[in-house]
């Protein structure tokens, strides 16, 4: 039922300021119907959602990224930017647009507003969280806003649904009034010089040709350098208008910014009373505490040391359930010597057990970290803290060229490079979230710690390593891959991805209660994108694995499979691979039966103990007895001339060849994820395991030397 | 009244000034530009960060922080400490 007056399937979008509750106004109105999905090309998320209005007429929502200009200067605002001007061919030129703006600080929310009139389409302006307006002393008058802009104007309080109705029935409305810009603002040769570049790029065919003026402006935004959606020749085209426009004009970017800001002020002027004195809110009171010398570091060592708990300790119960419940599921396909299981014993039972089954079961055993970790960082977004933390911690990172924001990701990464390098999306800077990402996986994640332990237990042959000593390796270890995390960024901001470092300017948004809804959805489809992307690849390289563990199988001489674990490994891909990489391990001390350990650890660190467990054919059992037996093991292996194998020299080759390798296919797979190519992550496969053989080779060559 | 000029980083927490003049063209300061400090805007120095850089200031009603390299660009004018 369509009723009269009304418009279907038009297409709005909703654009406004990080922090001015579009998100939250996008959940209110369009609840569970909304898609959530990628922007082709970049790790953007694309949201989209429908809803009807009091008339049931069907209407289209675009979330956009929050942006402050559309003088794109982060990809979230490139896209604003492209999706806004219909030069994305993924997505539809919005009809209309919503304007969010945060009312207790409208000036500078206002800034983006005055662009979006410009655009030439209807727009909705939505006066948000006006319940923290009047508390902070600021009364609007919303007939006058509405009288001087041309555009509606809804007071609003999405996170209480309050305005709600009257933002769907003027979002349904057949006919919004033509918005008025402020473009009278505007200095005239600035306008002069805008309507001439305009005319140079129509007639290169790059714009419209009635494009607003404002249109090429955008375009020639020289801040951003990646210009998507706009083929190269272009660009050039572009650079050239902007240079032409310089000259004719010096500084005219900021006299328009300049002329933006007065026309806001003479806007608000009439329409705004202002607090006749600002008392200290809640945020500043707050603020004295979190930011505080003292305080602030042991609020922020508090907060950590809580995320730590949850990814280092309760992340083990649901990893457990999830682990027995694929081990159940193991054995009853494959049965026990009372019960039959559901299959007989066989290559295509292999292959489902050793194979798919654990695949699948090595892909949902991250869900637990990354649900926590996104959990925890929505939850300090949502309520301003995860600004303080870059604050806090951006004068630690700018040493190495990165800003605060990059801190967390790196932290997170102690427990997992995964969801680590997921983590790095909240980094806006390109070039800043690049190099985070490649040295993610240096630091000492937690599937490290069960190698770390190996090793330091078999370093001192026949007994016990004191427990001081093993604490101190430990922290070396942990040590050596912060100092690996701190030396590759610095190196790679001087040599890989020189330029500018990134300015840091970063909004501290008000505090506020978080809204766990808003918090789960973005944890869902941040758990539903892994398992969906890198899900899949690393399931496909887990079967890969197995199969070269598994083929060609050895058989004994009457044809009969052999029984014996060890010599099957031996005899399998993997364990020729084994052979053919040793004498490239040779130097850092390693034989092929450490070879095999290597290449099948190359699905995660720890499979290294259970695969040597395989290769000396030790009962392999996850405690204190199984680490003493293989321990034991190890020290009994002897090399043809009869010296032992496992010297020190080659434990700690061994460990230092952990901390630097990058020995995880999962994180392979997700920075192929997140960088939309296999250039970074085969990048960082060669920089981390060619450091790390390196490392480990003039490790074993010195302590070998100093002990002969 | 004892009225000085300084850049925005030598400000002491609590501090208020209006701005003078930033330098035109660098692409950070544009967009502190957009973001709403411009000559006459009214900006109060809040605190550094523990460790000294970055710092915090108020504009517009607004709180940003930004690093001393920017914040040294930006010329002040203000009363003196303690007459606030």
């Amino acid at each position: 039922m369509k009723a009269p007056g009304y418009s279907e399937g038009l297409v709005y979008a909703l654009v406004g300021n990080p922090n001015c509750g579009k998100t939250t106004l996008f959940n209110a109105l369009t609840g569970l119907r909304q898609k959530v999905g990628n922007y082709p090309g970049v790790t953007i998320e694309r949201k989209e959602g429908e809803f009807y209005s009091q008339h049931g007429v069907r209407l289209r929502v675009i979330d956009l990224p929050g942006a402050y200009s559309l003088n794109a200067r982060s990809p979230d605002e490139a896209i604003l930017r492209d999706v806004l001007l219909g030069r994305r061919p993924d997505t539809p030129r919005p009809d209309r647009i919503v304007c969010v703006v945060d009312a207790s600080n409208p000036e500078r929310n206002l800034y983006l507003f005055t662009q979006i009139l410009e655009l030439g389409v209807p727009v909705i302006l939505v006066l948000n969280m006006v319940d923290v307006a009047e508390r902070n002393g600021l009364r609007f008058d919303v007939e006058r806003l509405a009288e001087r802009f041309g555009v509606p104007v809804i007071p609003m309080v999405a996170s209480q649904k309050k305005g709600l109705v009257e933002l769907k029935v003027a979002m349904s409305r057949q006919e919004l009034p033509s918005p008025k810009p402020l473009l009278d603002a505007m200095p005239v040769p600035v306008r002069g010089a805008l309507v001439r570049a305009r005319e140079n790029l129509a007639a290169a065919g790059i714009v419209a040709a009635t494009a607003s003026p404002l249109e090429p402006l955008y375009l020639i935004s020289g801040h951003d350098p990646t210009h998507y959606g706009i083929a190269p020749a272009a660009v050039a085209m572009i650079r050239l208008g902007r240079e032409q426009l310089e000259r004719e004009v010096p500084g005219w970017e900021d006299r328009l910014v300049a002329a933006r800001y007065d026309a806001i002020h003479a806007a608000l002027e009439s329409v705004v009373r202002r607090p006749e004195s600002a008392s200290a809110t809640l945020t500043d009171k707050l603020d004295t505490v979190l930011l505080h010398k003292v305080w602030g570091w042991l609020a922020l060592a508090g907060t950590l040391g809580f995320l730590f708990y949850l990814i280092f300790s309760v992340v083990e119960i649901p990893v457990g359930w999830i682990e027995s419940g694929f081990s159940a599921l193991t054995a009853k396909i494959t049965g026990t010597s009372e019960v039959p299981g559901w299959m007989p014993d066989g290559d295509l039972r292999s292959l489902l057990t050793d194979g798919v089954i654990s695949g699948v079961s090595g892909v949902i055993v991250f869900l637990p970290q990354i649900l926590i970790l996104f959990f925890f960082i929505g939850f300090m977004e949502d309520t301003g803290y995860m600004a303080r933390v870059a604050f806090l911690m951006d004068r630690i990172m700018s040493r190495v060229g990165l800003t605060g924001k990059s801190f967390l990701p790196i932290l997170g990464s102690h427990a997992c490079a995964v969801p680590g390098v997921m983590a790095a999306r909240t980094i806006e800077s390109p070039r800043d979230r690049l190099i985070t990402i490649l040295v993610a996986p240096l630091a000492a994640c937690s599937a490290r710690l069960p190698v770390y332990l190996l090793l330091i237990a078999a370093l001192v042959p026949g007994k016990a390593v004191p427990a001081p000593m093993k604490a101190g390796i430990l922290t070396g270890l942990y040590a050596a891959g912060i100092a690996g995390v701190f030396c590759f960024a610095w190196l790679f901001n001087k040599k890989l991805l020189p330029g500018a470092p990134s300015a840091m300017i970063l909004e501290l948004p008000a505090y506020k209660m978080p809204s766990f809804g808003n918090i789960a959805r973005q944890m869902a489809g941040r758990a539903w994108m892994f398992i969906r992307r890198a899900g899949t690849v690393i399931l496909g390289l887990s079967i890969l694995l197995w199969g070269a563990s598994t083929y060609p199988k050895l058989r004994n001489a009457d044809g009969s499979l052999s029984e014996d674990k060890s010599a099957a490994l031996a005899h399998s891909a993997a364990g020729r691979l084994g052979h053919a990489i040793e004498p490239v391990i040779r130097p850092m001390g390693a034989d092929w039966k450490i070879g095999i350990g290597l290449i099948s650890s190359f699905a995660a660190r720890e499979v290294f103990v259970s695969t040597m467990s395989v290769i000396y054919n030790v009962e392999a059992e996850d405690d204190d007895d199984g680490t003493r037996r293989l321990r034991d093991r190890l020290a009994a292996e002897r090399r043809p001339d009869g010296t032992p194998v496992y010297t020190p020299a080659l434990c700690a080759s061994l460990m230092v060849f952990f901390v630097f390798a990058m020995q995880c296919l999962s994180t392979i797979a997700v920075v192929r994820r997140e960088t939309h190519s296999w250039k970074w992550p085969l990048f960082q496969l060669a920089y981390l395991t060619g450091t790390a053989w390196l490392l480990a080779t003039a490790a074993y060559q010195l302590i070998s030397s100093l002990s002969s | 009244m004892n009225r000085r000029r300084c850049p925005l980083s030598t400000l002491l927490p609590g501090e208020t000034g209006v701005i003078v003049t930033l330098p035109e063209g660098a692409p950070s300061l544009t967009r502190l530009r957009e973001m709403g400090l411009l000559p006459g805007t009214r900006v109060e120095f809040i605190r550094r960060a523990p460790m000294g850089d970055p710092v915090e200031i108020g504009v517009r009603g607004a709180l940003l922080s930004l690093r001393d390299a920017e914040a040294s660009l930006i010329e002040v004018e203000t009363e003196r400490a303690g007459v606030k």
